[in-house]
């Protein structure tokens, strides 16, 4: 088993390599069917080992090398597949694999195209480090491959001043979280003098409640940054710069999962705190109605499935806050895939419409992207969360978790989300698909993306409908490693009341958004209401960084700049060189190879030193006060 | 008055001050060698001072060798003195700068 995964984690990162060889060259399609290739070896490699553990094999567990080994520290890179790192690799490789094939066909046109396979690759190399390490600095290299490489993707297409701005944020955003997951870390090592996730929540047990307390918020921060939860989550809205593989991949399916892995993975620390936990699941209730608000409104296709993303991140830490962490791990492994399908759908949309993003100016696409629209139509179902799509039972599960937790208000909040979940969904397919041809005033003609493409996306379409069907299966794997809470609600009448109540509520919210934008008519009464201002600029929060972070920030740099540094530094730094330089050019005329004028300056010194001389004789003689002083200087 | 030591140093320092502005600032290298010679000579004359003073004839002795060495050093002077007269016609010091960089 161990040859299967060094295979599925040293696969894409050939594949990387490889395609990096032609990394300034045209295209070359032999760079995307390679990576490719290499990593359906990798999901490959990575079904066997989960099919292993379903079978009820042991847990595999590498040590590859030492990588420090100083005193008492001592952290090799080990890596293990066990129960929930199998879940995440096999989602990973599998939602990777797609959006390659996929991208080949998105990127066709782009004159980076090998770059961009050698970035996606290394991606999901960093990713799967991530997930497999055995202990938390491995972890952290992965934390910090899957930043870089979200910075470098984000910002793939350089030239655009937003693209590279949009990069910027995020990495700057994962930077001031990752200080926090640091600091955590720290925490872990100096309280339980290890890093190994076994020995380390091991020996938490023991430890004061206040410092676990520490821990546990300490990596927490790192988890929001990554999870783009509040008050860290304006980059990933902006972050939909980026190509639309890359939102697919990185931005919804798999690196901002990893917060939420955190979470699942330090599950041993999280239950000795359940006051931490509680908090986690606040937020994450927070954030999903939040999100959800602000994509009731906008009217940027890739930017209403990024906020949708946020909503079902804080679904999924809300689940994790509770206790609940193979319900949180099943969600994101749902979410995953109806969400990347999501995304691919929406590429395929922007294709067709000449990279348009607002849905007002399509509608009526269904007649001509038959596929596409079946596919975002069953994708946005799943995500809606109705019978019998896999978002129906991880989402249910959510709502349980919440409910059977005695937390009504998360609840209440949690399902008032997912009205409004299902209401912006629709209401994107509505717009999207359905209605007048609006583009035809635009003069787009628009057309299916290739066979391929919607052949390689079938995969994901597939499991966003079955996944939930293996609840079980699922659960009793998942269970030998995390808390085995199951959440029955008691009586079977509320039980049905909820479930079937919640159906209904979606039903409606659906229906409602299909009726509303069936004509996509703009409404200026309502655009000119405080509420729909408020949502559209994301209640105000990127211009409140703005004001108070940014362009303060900035005066600062720039004082620091023109009069700290400028003035102060550099005029000393640059005195003292100036010193020795002039007066080097002003002596530089006692040497100047005449004889007389050299003479001269010999009989200078001389003079001066005999008259030193003297003086010290003088002294000497005249002045026994003087003898220590000397004595003290070495001359006597 | 007697003459004693201390003025023949006396004598001699004044002539090594002469000799020393001799050297310091004349140009012409036959000046220069006179202006050596005076300051050879006031040395010769504190020796042979010092060395009466003392009762020592080493400091004579010296005074001869030094004599002897000031006479051979002008031989050899006075002979590269003409060669570099013969060829550029002139003796001044400012002009000899040929391996200036």
């Amino acid at each position: 088993m161990e040859f299967y995964l060094y295979l599925a984690l040293f696969a894409p990162l050939t594949g990387s390599l490889f395609a990096a060889l032609f990394g300034a060259k045209p295209k070359t399609l032999l760079t995307g069917i390679v990576t490719s290739s290499l990593l359906f070896v990798s999901f490959v490699s990575s079904s066997i080992l989960l099919g292993n553990l379903l079978m009820g094999g042991k847990v595999v567990h590498v040590e590859m090398m030492t990588w420090m080994a100083t005193g008492d520290l001592y952290i090799p890179f080990g890596f293990v597949v066990d129960q929930v790192s199998a879940i995440m690799m096999f989602t990973v490789t599998l939602v990777s694999t797609v959006v390659h094939v996929y991208a080949i066909g998105y990127m066709d046109h782009d004159k980076s195209f090998n770059r961009f396979f050698s970035y996606l690759s290394a991606f999901v190399f960093s990713m799967l480090i991530l997930v497999m390490s055995d202990n938390f600095a491995g972890l952290f290299i992965g934390w910090e491959g899957v930043g870089l490489c979200s910075w470098l993707l984000i910002g793939f297409w350089y030239h655009k001043e937003s693209a590279s701005w949009a990069a910027n944020e995020a990495f700057i955003m994962n930077r001031i979280a990752d200080l926090g997951m640091l600091v955590g870390i720290f925490l872990v090592y100096w309280n339980t003098g290890t890093l190994q996730y076994s020995e380390a929540f091991a020996n938490m047990k023991g430890l004061d409640n206040h410092i676990l307390t520490l821990m546990g918020s300490f990596l927490f921060i790192g988890a929001m940054g990554k999870s783009a939860q509040f008050p860290l989550h304006t980059w990933l809205a902006d972050a939909m710069e980026g190509p639309t593989p890359v939102s697919a991949l990185i931005h919804a399916a798999t690196m901002v999962t990893a917060g939420v892995y955190l979470v699942v993975r330090a599950n041993p620390l999280y239950d000795l705190i359940p006051h931490v936990g509680l908090m986690i699941a606040s937020v994450g209730a927070f954030v999903a109605i939040f999100a959800a608000s602000m994509a009731l409104v906008n009217r940027d296709m890739k930017r209403i499935i990024a906020y949708s993303t946020l909503s079902q991140l804080g679904y999924m830490f809300v689940a994790a806050g509770l206790g609940a962490y193979w319900v949180a791990l099943f969600h994101l492994m749902a979410h995953a895939f109806f969400k990347a399908l999501l995304f691919l759908g929406a590429g395929n949309v922007m294709h067709a419409m000449d990279s348009e993003l607002d849905p007002f100016k399509m509608g009526g696409l269904r007649k001509v992207m038959k596929g596409t629209f079946i596919m975002m139509t069953l994708a946005s179902v799943a995500l809606a969360g109705i019978f019998p799509l896999a978002g129906f039972f991880t989402k249910d599960m959510i709502l349980e978790a919440a409910f059977v937790e005695h937390h009504y208000i998360i609840y209440s909040v949690l399902l008032f989300t997912a009205g409004l979940t299902a209401f912006y969904s629709f209401r994107l397919v509505a717009l999207i698909f359905h209605g007048e041809e609006r583009y035809k005033l635009f003069g787009i003609h628009p057309h299916e993306a290739y066979k391929y493409m919607l052949v390689a996306m079938s995969p994901l379409l597939l499991l966003a409908i079955i996944a939930g069907w293996f609840k079980m299966t699922y659960f009793e794997m998942v269970t030998q490693l995390l808390p085995a809470t199951e959440y029955h609600i008691h009586s079977v009448a509320t039980y049905w009341i909820m479930t079937i109540g919640t159906q209904l509520f979606v039903i409606l919210a659906i229906v409602y958004a299909y009726k509303k934008y069936q004509v996509a008519k703009q409404d200026a009464e309502f655009e000119k209401r405080l509420c729909y201002k408020i949502l559209i600029n994301q209640y105000y929060i990127p211009y409140l960084y703005n004001k108070v972070l940014i362009e303060p920030y900035r005066a600062l740099s720039a004082f620091f700049w023109k009069s700290v540094d400028q003035k102060i530094v550099d005029a000393s730094v640059d005195g003292i060189a100036n010193i020795f330089y002039s007066t080097g050019e002003k002596t530089r005329t006692m040497q100047s190879g005449n004889l007389s004028t050299m003479l001269k300056w010999m009989v200078a010194g001389l003079v001066a030193l005999l008259s030193l001389a003297v003086v010290f004789a003088i002294a000497v003689r005249y002045s026994d006060g003087v003898n220590p002083l000397l004595s003290g200087l070495g001359v006597q | 008055m007697e003459i004693g030591l201390n003025h023949y140093l006396v004598l001699s320092t004044i002539l090594f001050a002469i000799g020393l502005v001799g050297i310091m600032r004349r140009k012409n290298l036959l000046m220069l060698f006179f202006a050596t010679e005076i300051l050879l000579n006031s040395v010769n004359i504190s020796f042979a001072a010092i060395s009466h003073y003392y009762g020592d004839l080493t400091g004579q002795m010296f005074a001869f060798f030094v004599i002897a060495i000031a006479a051979s050093e002008v031989a050899v002077g006075l002979g590269l003195l003409i060669v570099w007269h013969k060829r550029h016609g002139n003796i001044d010091l400012d002009l000899m700068s040929t391996m200036k960089g």
